[in-house]
Formats: structure tokens, C-alpha cells, sequence
């Protein structure tokens, strides 16, 4: 616990401009300068370090809805992926303290080193009222009094965004590698079993958060990360026994690559697909994705098994889904979001193929959704 | 699943009298569950024996049931109205035990009455502390060390195993934590146990290791016959364990867990209601976190809706008590729709982007004698609730809607710290306070945590409003002060007295209370508080509403549910019909309790059939009044005068404001409001202020040939003795402005006057005055004969001829002097001598004609 020392500094001041022409007065609370991104929200309640370094934000400027931001901190243990890819960030209100036994750092301290610009103290509800009725927006947040308000808002309004750009690569890994970390055992879900034990599992890592790679190797799966651009040929030669594709950032339509290898995998093996893996699996199958007015990014989201009818409290954070209608009829919606009753589960009738649009391994957010590593384990036969 | 169609009628078991622990909220929670079976086609049944709640009027129910809640008596009702089912845990721990002990003495199998909403087992499971522990262990969850006695010899052997005090004693089966203690030491154990023993319906203890001054949490959880669940609202509690919750300040959502520690929290709530088989409806899960390593130990869980379940609907906007009983007719999350969007399904957590804090309220100043230390056992009786965009925000106005006999933020005038950092050790009423004084006076947040076990977080946040006070308390007066400082205040909740009176007083005033006050200070502070309106509005720092709306604005919301902040934007701009804005009561307390929400309630809805727009302003949460459907609007908000204001300039084109039926709360605000310029429906402020002012009053019976008592009125302690000599003793003395009785008293001597005035009139008097105490006290003779009360009604030319008054005579078995919620009514005396009663009657025209 680090001792609460608010700060005497007078507070800088920092804007945040969208592309509709608003803009939006509050202080900085990270890094100095010019940021610009697609603007998203997300209603999680806890798990803002987790959020921060999840690669599926790379791109994008985050508003957090819950007002209270940084008061447990930035600990050792939390982090979703080696940085932080997000573009900027947006709060309510920073916490001045820190408290929490595990806290190492102030979350103000920790953007401020991975020169990430952010903006607090400014209404992020109205903020999240406007990306609820016009759908994400482009946005720009700058720390430079210099730049005129106008300049700002025409940076944003002529980024070009994220659409038709491949993200992936921005964060996949470069090399294969090796992944032996499991859920501490003072972190159990206890639902974790050694049913896998001694299963190969190859990780196509598009953006993948840590917690996938816990969660499989608290089952005992023997685990290779690989980067986005490893062939067909090269993953079945590691000779895995099954394969997941990973979430992560950006446009899923601008990734045809994945979506080719993908498609020489269908059927040599088990396969899964998490967010960003499961829109490559949908197009790979022949489907259409499609964007959202503003997505799903939180941790409160009911998903509903069909076969079954449970609903699962789960963690999405997605702009794109798969649309269900483009797909042939030997693939079949298996979860719906009951929200807005978007697919978000997908199985094949006859090949061990199965994906889904949200987070089972949560990192943050409910563990409802665990149990999907659990089925991935059965196709491969543990 | 559909529901079900194999049960018609089902009995409804309410919570029964008022008592500490268990109140208003019951009434919410039975409420919601009658109308919403209702709504489903059942034949609803319900027997409770507190008359005054919503629930009990007889056009809610198919069958009302006004009796007393014993085992006997139920079953007579099963005979007589044969239902299919039984609902017991939307009553509290009353019906909730009361089903127990029907089940168990064959009565339900007797009728084929179905238990539903919980189980025979499982409720045992949960209630009986041993049973509870073992089943935690089963499914590898830690409690505290420790182990039931039912002696106190093996209370005894129990703490010498664990070696070393404090320890905890806590009672099995019982409400409020009655009969828990801490023990300190061995000589005070055999006290202590004796009496949790007693308390216990079952006889029986658990003691416990002390976990005094961990972090302490409580998940309000709901799950359905297919294992669907949801957290509907983490709760943290400031105060750290060893106090009661209800007896804490309280947070929601949860501010200081990462979401690894929460999730861990959500995972074993899961599996505790799995276990103890929590098959449908709320459930309740404390926990206790220790602030060093995280360890978590499960405290208990309540199988049912309780206080924490109104407090978190309340603070959601999600209806827990009328989910829970749809989901225990069959219903599954998923099938149910979440009320406020109108387009998203129950099975859902919800997310909120304000912070909630909820403040108890406590009648320690009725209870002279009665130790004022907070612990295991719940003392307060009241409790308001608070949203503010942050913590800061929702504290201020949590202290605000208190409705203390002192300013929400401290002065000279009303310090209570002693200056030692011991003394935050000890929790008490006005802790708070205590911790805001030894900040303002230079002590470190680290001392401050240290001494109190109170989180830094929270500490940190008191004293970033200490830092904005010191900033404020720069300027010379409200023009002088920046408009960026303005907004920060405002935006953290600062009222403008507040602001007024850091203006207006010196910051070394603040830091080193002075003990004389300026007799001049009350005028001079009322217009410095609209001063610093004025500036505010000329700056253009002006609140903004916004919806509660269960998601974070992630879907559009339905419901005008509402709260103040000073934001950038408004939501739900006002409509163009015609509205009439009814001030609720505020916290419940002794003498203002339930009866006054039941009044608001039908005020609402007799404005709504009389074709207004009813608009409601409350802060109580425990109530029926702030339930979303209640009225049209619901403005969760402190009823102080200048939260009221802003929303009467909101809510245009405003017929009026309605303050008659909240009790002493709105009447509070009458002069204000009518100077303000804000119509009051119904009986106007000058009309109260001569029925309360008890001088005026019975200068108004002299003035109408009205006998009464001889009289007269005192403001010294030297004028006290002198009116009552010649009225002559006995007397009743009674101050004005006074709820409930409060400090009144029956003297039949000299002596005893004196040692009223002393013992009782004094210490309830404000610090400031008492070097040189002035008060309106009217002493009248005691007669000691019976008395007679009736309650008038007579059409008004305005809106509001209201349809909460009643129509009955009601002769009291008591004698005058006794405050009449006291009383033993007797509706429609049977006995009333005729010419009594011409005479009265005669009197009661002559006082009507006044008006």
C-alpha cells in the first residue's frame, strides 16, 4: 500500500475532441501530448488494468463508464499482455490514492511510462450517451494548449479509422513461444482439472490475453504461442492437438491471411476461436462479419447457451460480429447475446470446430464462460 | 421455464411490527412481491400485522390478513383460505422463521401448503451458525476460527483454544446481529454469552476469532431454478468489521478490489448459495477481507431479500424482492425483462457509473444511558441513501439528507472530536465527523487509517475535502471565488451552506474551533447560502440530472429515475404537463417512520388519478416511495432546501410542492419553499407553523373560547420554573418542533423539573447554546384524563384534497400526555358520553374555521 499523497501540482489541462465537433474540457492524468483513436466504452466495473492491456484495444481510446478509476492501483500480477495497445484513455475521476495489498504503482505513473494520453475529471456518462446514439466515434485527446481547438477536431475528424486495417500485426508476437504459466493456485477458479494434461495446444496469438493461456494451462495443456502469420503447414508441423485463434484488435475483414490459413486448418483438427478467432473462424466457414453501432465492451453481458438455455454473465469486448444468416447450414449458432440477440457462439455440426464472440477467459469479468476450455479439451479428446 | 401453472394462490408472510433491523424495507419487498404475483394471475393471500404499509391496504392483495404473526394464527389462515404455496422470504427474518416453524410443526404438509422462494433446508442451513460454517468448509470456503457453544462453559473452553481476545459472540437465528457482542476480555464473557444465549430462539452461539478491522463486503446475489445467477451490487462497508452493517457507512459499488479480488468474491457467493441450495430468489453474502493479504473469510448469508436487497434495488434500479418472486413461481432470468430499458432481460449485473453511499441514522439522544459505541448489534433505526457521480459527491449528500440536529459538515458550533486519534478508534455515531475534524486539524490520512482501521482510500477521499474546503476558505466571499474552485465544490458535493460557511469564517476558525458562536451567525448564514446560490448561478455552475438506468447509459433507459450532479448535460427534460412535486419523509427515525411513506404513496398516486404528474422526492431507501413505478418521477435526492429548489426549477410547469405528508422533513422546508416563491398545496406553512408552535396554538384556543390546560410558554430555565409553579405540577413539558415525543416529559415536582431541565432539555440542545440556553418550551398542566383524537378532512379549493387522511374518531384508552403513536387506539369508540362528543365536535368546527 502506497501512502495517499495528493498531489500539490496544479492540475493540466487536456481536451478531448470527436469527430462530430465536441469537445470535451477536463486534465491530464498520463502521458503528455497528441493522441488519436476510435473512441469505445466499457460498463466494466472492476479490471481497468486488465482492460488497459488487453491487445484487442489497440487503436481505440477507452472511456470508462464507472467513475472511479486507479484506486487499487497497477500490481505485478494483472497485466493481460506485454504493454499496453489502447490509443488514450478517458475517466471520470483518477484516483488521487492507491489502495491495495497488491498494488506496486499508481495507474497515473504506469501511463505516464508506456506514454499512454489520458484524460480524467470530464462527464463521461454524456460522453457515453453520444457513442450510444451516433455509434463509435473518432476522437482525439491532447495535452498541447498550442493546438487550437479546431485543429484538434479535424484531427480527428480526418483520421482515417480503424476499418480495412490490419491491427494484428501491431501486436502478435513475433516469434513462437513456449507458455507455462497457470492460474495461480491462490487465484483457482476451482474448476480447473488435469484432464489435458500432455495436450499440445498451438495459440495463434492475434492479440491474445494472457488469461487464455492460463486458463488452458491450468488444465495441464502443453501450450505454443505463435505469431499471426504462421502458415497452415508450419502450425500442423508443431503437431498440436488442437488449435485456438485468438482474440484480438481491429477490422476482422482486414485479415484475409488469417482467414485463408484458417480455412486449410477447418477439419485437420480440433479448433477453436475466441472474439477476434471466432470472427476469422465465421469468415473462414464462409460467413460475413459485420460492425456494431458501438459494440460490446464490459463485463456484464448475458449470453445464453441454446442448447442447453443457461445464461452465462460473461465479458465481451467486440465492435464486429459474425452474421448468422451467411453462414452454410452446417454451422449453427450456438450462444446468443440476450441483449441485442447477436450471435455469439458458433459449433459445426460434424467437424470439432467451435467459437465464441466473448470472453471465457475473462481477465476481467465473471468466470461463467470458463467451462468453454473445458469443452475445447473434449474435442481434442481429453 | 414458463410459470407455473400448478399453483393458484399463495400466502405472503410480512415482517411484521417495526423494530431495529427490520423496517420500512420489508414493506417495500412485500409490496413489490404482492403486486407482482398479482400481476401473474395468483390469488395473493397475505397476512401481516403492521397496519401501517403499503402492503396491508386491502386493495393490493386478494386477501389482507391484519392478525398476529404466530404460528397458531397462520394456520388458522391456511385452513381458511387453503393456499397452495407459501412465500416467506420477502418478510424479513419474521416470516422467514415464522415458516420454519410452521413447516416444522407439520403445518404446511398438514394444508399441502408448498414452501417456495426457499427451502426448509437450506433456510436452516443458513441460519444456524454451525451448520453454515461446516457447509463453507465442505466447499473448501474459509470462516473464521471458532465453534459453536450452547454454554457458557463451552464458550469459555472454545476461547481458550482460540487464546486470545477480542472474540465475537453471535447468536443463531436471530435479526440485526441481536444479542452479538465482542468480548474483550474473559471477565466479560460470561455477561456476554449469557445474553446472546438468550437471545437465540435455538440457544445456541457461535464464537468466533475476531477479524475487527478487516475490509468488509457484502454480494447481493440472485439465482433461478436453472442455476442462472447474477451479483445485482457489490456493497463495501467504510467502517471495517466489527460493526454492524447496518450500522455502516456503505459503498456500492465496491471501491477498492481489482477485479481478480472481486471475481474471487463472485465465485464463492456462487458456490455459497449453491450449497446452502438457495434454489430461487436473493440472497445476501458477507465477506470479510483482510486489508494486509486478501484473505477471505465467509461471515454469512441471509437466504432472503433483506436490507442490503432494498439498498442495492435502490441503488441499481434492479427490483430484487419482485424478481424474487417471479423466480419463485418458475420464472428464469432470462424470461424476465429488466423494467428500465425495456428492451434487456433480468439475466443480467448490472453496471452502474455513480457511486452510492448509504449513511444509518441513529436515536441515540432518545435513549439517554444507552451506550452509544457501535458493534456487532444494530442501534440505528434509519438509514438515507445518497448518488453522486463520485464518492466525495454521494458522501456530502448522504450527510445532507441525514437531517441531523446539526450542519452535515463540521463547525465550531457542532465539533465532536476530541483531538485524540484514540477516540477515532471507537466507533460511534459521529465518527465521521470525528475523522473530517482530526484531517481539517492537521493529522495525516495515515494516522488517521491507523487509528481508525478505516481504508485510505476512503480517508483520502475526506481529505481531498478537507484540501478543497482549505481552498475554499482563501476567498473573502462567494463573488471572490474562482468559478473553476465553485464547479470543483459543487461537482464534490459541497451544499452551499457549506460553501457559505467556509466563506464566511476564517480558515484558523475551522482548524481551532472557537467555543463561543455569534449570536448574529443564523441570519447572517442564511443569506450567505443564497449568496453563494446566486454566484453559482451566475457562473453558471448549475446541477444536472441523470438517470439511474441499471447499465452505465449502455442502453436507453425507460424509467425517470433520478439524481442531481454537476455534470455537463441533463437527461429527461421535463414534460409539459402539469405536475405536483410530493417531499417524502427522509430517513426513518423515531416518530417519523413508515406511516409518513405510506402517506407520500397514496399522495402520489391520488395526484396521478387526479391527472398531475407526481413527482417524488426521497432519500430513504428503505421505502416504497422511491421505488421507480411508485410515481411518475423519482428524484433521489437530500430534501434540503436547496436540493428541492433545483428540481422545483426544473420541473416546470409545477402546480406545487405537496409537504404535508412526510412529516416533519417537509414542513422543515415550508417557509423556505413559500419564500422561495414555490406553491404549497394543502395546508399552507402558516397553518402548520400555528398548529407546531405550541404558543401560538393555544393563543389560537384562548382566541377561540377552545378550554385547554393553563399554560404558558418558557425560554429560560428561570421562566421554566416560574410558569410551572403557577400552572401548577404536575406539568407536561414539551419544546417545539418536536417529533415523536422527543424530549418530552411528565414532571410532577420541582424537583424533577430541575433535573429535566438538566438531564434532558440541555444535552438536546445545540453545543453552542448551552453556555446560555434559550428554548420554546410549553408547560402545560397535566391533567391526566382521557383522551379523545379525531381526524378532520374538508375540501380544499386546491389540488390536493388528498386522499391519505381517514375518517375516523378514535378515542384514545390512554391518558393525554402519552404521544399518540404510544397510544392504544380504539377506532370507533363505542362509549363517547353525547355531550362530549356535541362539544367536541362543536370545537373542532371552530378550529376548521380558522384556515
Amino acid at each position: 500500500m502506497s501512502s495517499p499523497t495528493p498531489s500539490h501540482a496544479a492540475p493540466r489541462p487536456a481536451r478531448l475532441a470527436l469527430e462530430d465537433g465536441s469537445l470535451w474540457f477536463g486534465h491530464a492524468i498520463g502521458a503528455e501530448g497528441t493522441t488519436v483513436g476510435e473512441v469505445v466504452f466499457n460498463t466494466s466495473l472492476t479490471g481497468y488494468q486488465e482492460i488497459l492491456t488487453d491487445p484487442s484495444y489497440a487503436g481505440q481510446i477507452v472511456v470508462m463508464t464507472a467513475p472511479q478509476i486507479g484506486n487499487t492501483g497497477i500490481n505485478a500480477e494483472d497485466s493481460e499482455s506485454r504493454g499496453l495497445f489502447l490509443r488514450g484513455l478517458v475517466l471520470r475521476e483518477l484516483s488521487e490514492v492507491v489502495s491495495n495489498w497488491r498494488a506496486a504503482r499508481t495507474l497515473s505513473d504506469w501511463l505516464v511510462q508506456h506514454g499512454i494520453v489520458a484524460i480524467a475529471d470530464l462527464d463521461t456518462r454524456a460522453l457515453t450517451r453520444r457513442l450510444r446514439a451516433r455509434g463509435s466515434l473518432k476522437g482525439a485527446i491532447s495535452t498541447d494548449a498550442a493546438l487550437r481547438d479546431e485543429a484538434l477536431v479535424a484531427l480527428a475528424h480526418e483520421w482515417p479509422g480503424l476499418d480495412g486495417v490490419d491491427l494484428v500485426q501491431q501486436v502478435s508476437c513475433h516469434e513462437p513461444y513456449p507458455w507455462h504459466d497457470a492460474t495461480d493456485p491462490a487465484w483457482a477458479y476451482s474448476t480447473e482439472s488435469s484432464a489435458a494434461r500432455g495436450l499440445h495446444v498451438v495459440v495463434y496469438d492475434l492479440g491474445v490475453k494472457y488469461n487464455t493461456l492460463r486458463r488452458l494451462a491450468a488444465r495441464g495443456c502443453t501450450i505454443t504461442v505463435v505469431p499471426a502469420t504462421t502458415s497452415a503447414d508450419e502450425a500442423l508441423a508443431l503437431a498440436p492437438d488442437g488449435i485456438l485463434l485468438s482474440n484480438g484488435p481491429g477490422d476482422p475483414a482486414a485479415l484475409p491471411y488469417i482467414v485463408e490459413t484458417t480455412r486449410q486448418l477447418i477439419g485437420r483438427l480440433p479448433l477453436v476461436g475466441i472474439c477476434m478467432g471466432h470472427q476469422i473462424l465465421g469468415q473462414a466457414l464462409g460467413g460475413t462479419v459485420y460492425k456494431l453501432k458501438f459494440g460490446h465492451h464490459g463485463g456484464n453481458q448475458p449470453v445464453q447457451a441454446l442448447a442447453t438455455g443457461r445464461v452465462e454473465i460473461s465479458a465481451h469486448n467486440h465492435n464486429f460480429a459474425v452474421d448468422p444468416q451467411s453462414l452454410p447450414p452446417e454451422v449453427e449458432v450456438s450462444h446468443i447475446n440476450l441483449n441485442d440477440g447477436c450471435c455469439e457462439g458458433l459449433r459445426h455440426k460434424h467437424l470439432p470446430l467451435l467459437s465464441v464472440q466473448y470472453h471465457p477467459e475473462a481477465g476481467p469479468g465473471p468466470h461463467d464462460a470458463d467451462p468453454f476450455f473445458d469443452e475445447f479439451i473434449r474435442l481434442m479428446g481429453g | 421455464m414458463p410459470k407455473r401453472t400448478d399453483i393458484a394462490s399463495i400466502l405472503i408472510i410480512g415482517a411484521g411490527p417495526i423494530v431495529i433491523g427490520q423496517a420500512a424495507e420489508f414493506d417495500y419487498s412485500g409490496t413489490q412481491a404482492v403486486k407482482a404475483l398479482k400481476g401473474e394471475g395468483y390469488r395473493v393471500i397475505l397476512v401481516n400485522s403492521n397496519p401501517a404499509t403499503i402492503m396491508t391496504d386491502p386493495e393490493l392483495a386478494d386477501a389482507t390478513y391484519i392478525e398476529p404473526l404466530t404460528v397458531d394464527v397462520v394456520e388458522a389462515i391456511i385452513a381458511q383460505e387453503r393456499p397452495d404455496a407459501l412465500l416467506p422470504t420477502v418478510g424479513g427474518q419474521t416470516a422467514l422463521n415464522l415458516a420454519v416453524a410452521l413447516a416444522k410443526r407439520g403445518v404446511l404438509q398438514r394444508h399441502g401448503v408448498e414452501l417456495i422462494g426457499a427451502s426448509l433446508a437450506a433456510t436452516e442451513l443458513a441460519e444456524d451458525r454451525l451448520l453454515f460454517r461446516n457447509a463453507m468448509t465442505e466447499i473448501g470456503l474459509a470462516s473464521p476460527q471458532g465453534g459453536l457453544a450452547t454454554t457458557v462453559a463451552e464458550a469459555r473452553a472454545l476461547a481458550a483454544e482460540m487464546g486470545r481476545y477480542p472474540i465475537l459472540i453471535r447468536p443463531s437465528f436471530t435479526l440485526g446481529g441481536s444479542g452479538g457482542a465482542i468480548v474483550y476480555n474473559e471477565h466479560e464473557l460470561q455477561e456476554k454469552v449469557a445474553f446472546g444465549l438468550s437471545q437465540s430462539p435455538v440457544h445456541s452461539v457461535l464464537v468466533e476469532e475476531s477479524i475487527l478491522g478487516w475490509k468488509e463486503y457484502e454480494l447481493e446475489v440472485m439465482r433461478d431454478h436453472a442455476d442462472n445467477f447474477v451479483v445485482v451490487c457489490s456493497i463495501e462497508n467504510l467502517d471495517p468489521m466489527g460493526v454492524h452493517t447496518g450500522d455502516s457507512i456503505t459503498v456500492a459499488p465496491a471501491m477498492t478490489l481489482t477485479d481478480r479480488e472481486y471475481q474471487r468474491l463472485r465465485d464463492q457467493a456462487r458456490a455459497v448459495v449453491q450449497a446452502v441450495g438457495v434454489n430461487t430468489g436473493g440472497a445476501n453474502v458477507q465477506f470479510a477481507v483482510n486489508p494486509a493479504d486478501g484473505r477471505v473469510v465467509v461471515i454469512e448469508m441471509n437466504p432472503r431479500v433483506s436490507r442490503s436487497s432494498a439498498l442495492a434495488s435502490k441503488a441499481t434500479g434492479f427490483p430484487i424482492a419482485k424478481f424474487a418472486a417471479l423466480l419463485a413461481v418458475g420464472y428464469t432470468l432470462d424470461e424476465l425483462q429488466n423494467d428500465i430499458t425495456q428492451s434487456t432481460v433480468a439475466a443480467f449485473e448490472p453496471s452502474i457509473d455513480y457511486v452510492v453511499t448509504k449513511l444509518p441514522r441513529w436515536a441515540f439522544e432518545k435513549f439517554p444511558g444507552v451506550d452509544p459505541t457501535l458493534g456487532t448489534q444494530m442501534k440505528s433505526v434509519g438509514e438515507a441513501m445518497a448518488i453522486g457521480r463520485t464518492f466525495k459527491e454521494s458522501l456530502l449528500k448522504g450527510l445532507q439528507s441525514l437531517e441531523l440536529n446539526r450542519d452535515p459538515f463540521p463547525t465550531a458550533q457542532n465539533a465532536v472530536w476530541d483531538g485524540t486519534l484514540e477516540s477515532l478508534a471507537i466507533p460511534r455515531a459521529e465518527r465521521i465527523w470525528a475523522l473530517w475534524e482530526a484531517l481539517r486539524a492537521g493529522r495525516s490520512v495515515e494516522a488517521v487509517c491507523r487509528a481508525s482501521r478505516i481504508d485510505p482510500w476512503f480517508v483520502a477521499q475526506l481529505a481531498q475535502i478537507v484540501a478543497l474546503e482549505a481552498a475554499i476558505a482563501h476567498f473573502d466571499g462567494p463573488s471572490a471565488l474562482p468559478h473553476e474552485l465553485l464547479r470543483r465544490a459543487k461537482r464534490a458535493g459541497f451544499c452551499d451552506s457549506h460553501i457559505a460557511y467556509l466563506l464566511g469564517t476564517p480558515w484558523e476558525t475551522i482548524a481551532h474551533p472557537a467555543p463561543e458562536s455569534d449570536p448574529a451567525e443564523e441570519e447572517g448564514h442564511l443569506s450567505a447560502m443564497e449568496a453563494v446560490r446566486r454566484a453559482r448561478q451566475q457562473a453558471g455552475v448549475r446541477p444536472t440530472f441523470h438517470r439511474v438506468d441499471t447499465c452505465a447509459a449502455e442502453f436507453e433507459a425507460h424509467t425517470p429515475y433520478l439524481y442531481s450532479a454537476y455534470e455537463r448535460e441533463s437527461e429527461v427534460p421535463a414534460s409539459e404537463r402539469e405536475k405536483v412535486i410530493i417531499l417524502g419523509s427522509g430517513p426513518n427515525r423515531i416518530g417519523q417512520g413508515i406511516e409518513f411513506d405510506y402517506c407520500c404513496t397514496h399522495a402520489a398516486w391520488a395526484m396521478q388519478e387526479a391527472g398531475y404528474e407526481a413527482i417524488m422526492v426521497n432519500c430513504n431507501p428503505e421505502t416504497v416511495s422511491t421505488d421507480y413505478d411508485t410515481s411518475d418521477r423519482l428524484y433521489f435526492e437530500p430534501l434540503t432546501l436547496e436540493h428541492v429548489l433545483n428540481i422545483v426549477a426544473r420541473e416546470q410547469p409545477l402546480k406545487g410542492v405537496v409537504v404535508q405528508f412526510g412529516g416533519q422533513t417537509p414542513l422543515g422546508l415550508a417557509h423556505g419553499l413559500a419564500e422561495a416563491g414555490v406553491p404549497i398545496l394543502g395546508t399552507q406553512p402558516d397553518a402548520i407553523d400555528l398548529a407546531e408552535d405550541r404558543s401560538r396554538f393555544a393563543t389560537l384556543l384562548a382566541e377561540l373560547a377552545i378550554p385547554s390546560p393553563p399554560w404558558g410558554v418558557a425560554r429560560t430555565i428561570a421562566e421554566a420554573r416560574r410558569i410551572a409553579a403557577e400552572v401548577g405540577y404536575p406539568v407536561i413539558v414539551r419544546p417545539s418542533y418536536v417529533l415523536g415525543g422527543r424530549a418530552m416529559a411528565i414532571l410532577y415536582d420541582e424537583e424533577r423539573l430541575a433535573r429535566y431541565l438538566t438531564t434532558t432539555l440541555l444535552p438536546s440542545l445545540d453545543r453552542s447554546q448551552r453556555a446560555s440556553p434559550t428554548f420554546n418550551l410549553l408547560i402545560d398542566r397535566y391533567l391526566g384524563a382521557r383522551s379523545s383524537w379525531m381526524s378532520m378532512r374538508w375540501p380544499m379549493a386546491s389540488a390536493s384534497s388528498l386522499a391519505a387522511s381517514w375518517h375516523i374518531s378514535k378515542r384514545r384508552a390512554s391518558t393525554a400526555g402519552i404521544p399518540p403513536a404510544s397510544f392504544l387506539p380504539i377506532a370507533f369508540p363505542r362509549r363517547i358520553w353525547p355531550r362530549f362528543g356535541a362539544t367536541r365536535n362543536g370545537w373542532a368546527r371552530r378550529y376548521r374555521s380558522v384556515d
